[in-house]
């Protein structure tokens, strides 16, 4: 493992970010800015079903309505919504039967992102649906999972061939009205992914998704929604990079996770948007909502993120445990450096009996950055015996950096239990010491201490997604070490 | 719906009431303020004015409901002049044994029995804030509103606006005050009234300050009083700060208490909540010199449906400061509580260490607690934490203490006490803690609030009272 720190950063030492590159794909553009017709254009272009432009109006009249919140611990350059173009499509939309037809440019994209589909789908078995652009243009292993009866496809895909199904389940967790950027995506989100598990099926699979910002000044909405029937199981992945710009970009998906009786959910993300340059210009804004439910007994649904990216996040996946017997987990890593700021953290709202959850959660700031780790645990006056422990910890690299933490805590009944820890402190002197006189140089030893405090979560990660996590943490504080 | 429109225009009414009295009676208010603090109050008025009361928006106002306090016809009296009383006539102290300088504010006017302003031998002041104003002007004016904040919306610059009196000491430096001042605020009247005393302590270099402020209601009428004291803590000076609040369920109290620690000093502070229908403590410390320490403690004991707010905000301004902050609380009924603990460690306070522990449990299932430790972190060479729990006395505790023949009662009793002596023991003047200790022992087994819930209002424990204070 060592070893394998070692040649990562090595090799990335070389360059800033590696993953900023340009690939040029025509893309069918709506015009800038932001009103009915624009929704309109949208919806047309997309071939909606009429429910999806009652919605889309519905969540625009609504945005309108509201006020950008300013409470986070964050700072931004205010975001004129009427500058950016709401949708850009790929060109043509191929329908693939397998690799072979892909616009090899953009295979050639993600061969540069260091996923190479055919290597995916043979070696690690994750069937892939890269987004590009908003419009997924190529799904894979499709066929293999349809005989299980699994849907997983694109949300457009979805909504022309489960429009039902999208109907019943959409905004039902999230709905438009939830808040300012929710209720922007609900008007305007241009595609992302559906997976529908059906009664009784265990995914044999862990379905991925790679999400790209491609055209520029485009700012990406994606909304994905995943349904577990009944004792179903399905480990969802979510990984994205975004290309160098120097212009913000902004990011604002939502997620909505449904977990019927006994079914098991675990969605992972390692998220790592262009953060901007050392001197805070240009990145990604990831303003996210997501949110999941387990709506009967027994079910579970378990976040696990990685934050390295964007210049500014702001997100909070959170849990409504609704039916008895209820878990909810939330593991966390957080990385800032430079200029980056995140807020983010969890809500676990237990409503059921017996309910659970644990949050782990790890922030690590470095050179200027601020990270803050913001949570709410609520345990109505239903949910007896109800338990939760979170810990939240930070480590502080570099005297310019801040951590803060600020959790909410809510109790309404007497036989819930509530356990909250956190600590912030920077990196120990007797473990750099030692690595040091081990001759691990600085650097190494830094990359080798925070890997080991991050461990907890790392673990939790599906074993493709926790060695490309391990490689992002130590990118992410290069040149962090004074 | 013009119910509830009504409901939310009362702090607007309540506000528009209270500038209308302030402009009123301003010759009354200003009467002995100095140019500086005359300047002070109207900038206070001015913000007052512009921002009103906090609502349920405000975020540190979240949980606690103002609005059933704006519904009362309240009165504030500006006539009233410190008065002459013996203090033996009207109160018993709950904490005997002790010897102590003792003062008492009734109604917020100081009451003395034989002159206003005291000075002892060594040179400390002890006595009206009225007085002082008059005799001590310089003093008044270069601390009065330094540290107390005024731009959060609410009771801190209502408060700086109408103050006319409260408690004034003083201690010069190198003076170690050897007997323990204590404070004691009656409310007594047959009126709703609304008050607003204003504390200024002052304690020199290398001083020492032990100060016990109580807080009691005589009766069981409404009344609202809106406390702010500044606590100045000079180089290596000393001060122990205990405040203990017994007061009826019609009584709302907020305390805004405001400490300056300059180098090498070392502040205690314990606020102990026994009962009190309404009661919002908020502790702010500003760190403003190196090597110092604080400790804030804090125990809450609630029950019907008692509502209590404690927010503690400490500002880390220095370097290799420590601050330790301990606040636990049992709620029972439809009682509820609110901790919101805030540390911020600017940049550049490196060697910092803060702590901060809420720790609560709930005998029942409408008991609600909220509880928001943050820590907002801007230098790196630093140790904070913080621990929050809520839950229940320990089932295995309980087991093993009715396995050697405890009745329930008595073993719930025992964990109780047991949990909030974590808090009691920390009590540093011996006879104050042992009274404390009695205290909370009759708190828990109920015996304090008997009085207060009772409707013969018999007074067993208050054994005389005069009324027509106000009158």
């Amino acid at each position: 493992m060592q070893k394998d720190n070692n040649k990562i950063i090595n090799k990335l030492a070389k360059s800033d970010y590696k993953y900023g590159f340009y690939t040029d794909i025509e893309t069918d553009r709506a015009p800038k800015g932001l009103t009915e017709d624009t929704i309109r254009f949208i919806w047309e272009k997309k071939k909606e079903p009429d429910f999806m432009l009652d919605f889309r109006l519905k969540a625009f009249r609504h945005w309108q309505k509201m006020a950008e919140p300013t409470w986070a611990h964050v700072k931004y350059k205010p975001i004129d919504y009427q500058d950016i173009t709401y949708y850009a499509a790929p060109h043509k939309k191929p329908q693939y039967e397998n690799l072979d037809q892909v616009d090899p440019d953009l295979l050639e994209t993600f061969n540069k992102l260091g996923i190479p589909l055919e290597e995916q789908k043979q070696l690690a078995g994750v069937a892939v649906d890269a987004v590009m652009d908003s419009v997924s243009v190529a799904t894979t292993y499709k066929k293999s999972l349809a005989e299980k009866g699994i849907i997983f496809s694109s949300f457009s895909e979805a909504l022309q061939d489960h429009p039902d199904l999208v109907e019943k389940y959409m905004a039902t967790v999230v709905p438009y009205t939830d808040n300012f950027f929710a209720a922007l995506n609900s008007a305007v989100f241009s595609d992302g992914s559906f997976v529908y598990i059906p009664k009784g099926v265990h995914c044999p699979m862990e379905l991925s998704t790679y999400f790209r910002i491609n055209a520029a000044n485009t700012g990406q909405f994606e909304r994905t929604l995943i349904v577990a029937e009944e004792g179903s199981y399905v480990s969802y992945l979510e990984g994205c990079t975004a290309p160098m710009r120097s212009e913000n970009q902004l990011h604002a998906a939502i997620v909505e996770i449904i977990a019927h009786k006994n079914a098991e959910v675990k969605y992972s993300t390692v998220q790592n948007w262009y953060p901007g340059d050392k001197q805070g210009s240009g990145g990604v804004y990831n303003f996210v909502t997501k949110r999941g439910i387990c709506k009967e007994k027994n079910a579970k649904i378990s976040w696990t993120q990685v934050e390295t990216g964007s210049a500014v996040t702001w997100k909070y996946p959170s849990l409504i445990l609704k039916g008895d017997n209820t878990t909810g987990e939330f593991f966390s890593v957080a990385v800032t450096n430079n200029m980056q700021q995140a807020d983010t953290g969890t809500k676990m709202i237990h409503l059921g009996k017996n309910s659970r959850s644990t949050i782990i959660s790890k922030g690590i700031s470095a050179g200027n950055s601020n990270n803050s780790y913001r949570g709410l645990v609520k345990m109505s006056g239903q949910a007896t015996n109800s338990r939760n422990f979170s810990q939240c910890d930070s480590l502080l690299l570099g005297d310019k950096s801040g951590a803060h933490t600020f959790p909410y805590i809510d109790v309404a009944n007497k036989s819930s239990i509530v356990e909250h820890e956190a600590t912030t402190s920077k990196i120990s002197e007797d473990q750099l010491f030692y690595s040091l006189q081990r001759g691990i140089d600085m650097e190494n030893a830094i990359g080798l201490i925070v890997n080991g405090y991050a461990k907890d979560v790392l673990k939790k990660l599906p074993m493709e997604f926790a060695v490309e996590a391990q490689k992002l943490l130590s990118i992410s504080l290069e040149g962090s070490v004074g | 719906m013009p119910e509830s429109n009504n409901i939310s225009n009362q702090p607007e009414v309540f506000k528009n009431t209270l500038t209308e009295l302030f402009e009123n009676n301003y010759d009354q208010i200003m009467e002995n303020s100095s140019g500086k603090i005359k300047s002070l109050r109207q900038k206070a008025f001015g913000i007052f004015k512009k921002n009103g009361f906090p609502g349920k928006k405000t975020e540190n106002w979240r949980f606690t409901d103002l609005n059933h306090l704006f519904r009362n016809d309240f009165i504030i009296d500006f006539e009233t002049k410190s008065q002459k009383v013996d203090i033996s006539n009207i109160f018993t102290c709950d904490v005997y044994d002790l010897d102590t300088y003792c003062v008492t504010l009734i109604n917020g006017w100081f009451a003395y029995n034989n002159s206003p302003l005291t000075k002892l031998k060594n040179g400390t002041i002890i006595g009206s804030l009225y007085k002082a104003m008059e005799i001590y002007p310089e003093i008044v004016e270069k601390y009065l509103g330094s540290i107390a904040k005024l731009n959060e919306p609410g009771f801190v610059p209502l408060n700086t606006a109408f103050m006319q009196d409260g408690l004034f000491i003083y201690v010069p430096d190198n003076v170690k005050v050897e007997k323990p001042v204590q404070v004691i605020n009656i409310v007594d009247s047959q009126k709703p009234v609304f008050l607003q005393p204003r504390n200024l302590i002052i304690t020199g270099k290398n001083s020492n300050l032990t100060l016990i402020h109580c807080d009691h209601t005589l009766t069981h009428n409404i009344s609202f009083t809106n406390t702010v004291s500044e606590v100045i803590v000079d180089q290596n000076g000393y001060v122990d700060h205990y405040k203990v609040q017994n007061k009826g369920r019609n009584s709302s109290l907020i305390t805004s208490l405001f400490f300056k620690q300059e180098k090498g000093s070392k502040l205690f502070n314990n606020a102990i909540t026994l009962n009190g229908g309404f009661t919002r403590n908020q502790v702010d410390l500003l760190i403003n010199g190196e090597n110092c320490s604080a400790n804030l403690n804090g125990l809450y004991l609630m029950d019907n449906n008692q509502h209590v707010d404690n927010q503690v905000f400490v500002d880390h301004k220095a370097f290799e400061s420590l601050s330790n902050q301990l606040y636990k609380g049992i709620l029972d009924d439809q009682a509820s509580g609110v901790f919101s603990g805030k540390v911020l460690v600017r940049r550049d306070s490196q060697k910092s260490q803060a702590f901060q522990n809420n720790k609560n449990i709930l005998l029942k299932d409408d008991a609600k607690v909220n509880t928001q430790p943050f820590l907002e972190i801007y230098a790196d060479d630093v140790k904070c934490s913080h621990g929050a729990t809520v839950g229940q006395l320990d089932p295995n505790a309980m087991f093993y203490l009715r396995s050697r023949g405890l009745s329930e009662r008595t073993a719930r009793q025992l964990l109780m006490y047991a949990f909030a002596g974590e808090v009691v023991n920390k009590i540093s003047v011996e006879p104050l803690r042992e009274n404390i200790i009695k205290l909370v022992e009759k708190r828990l087994k109920g015996e304090l609030s008997i009085c207060d819930q009772c409707i013969l209002s018999c007074n067993s424990r208050e054994p005389k009272f005069i009324q027509n204070i106000v009158d």
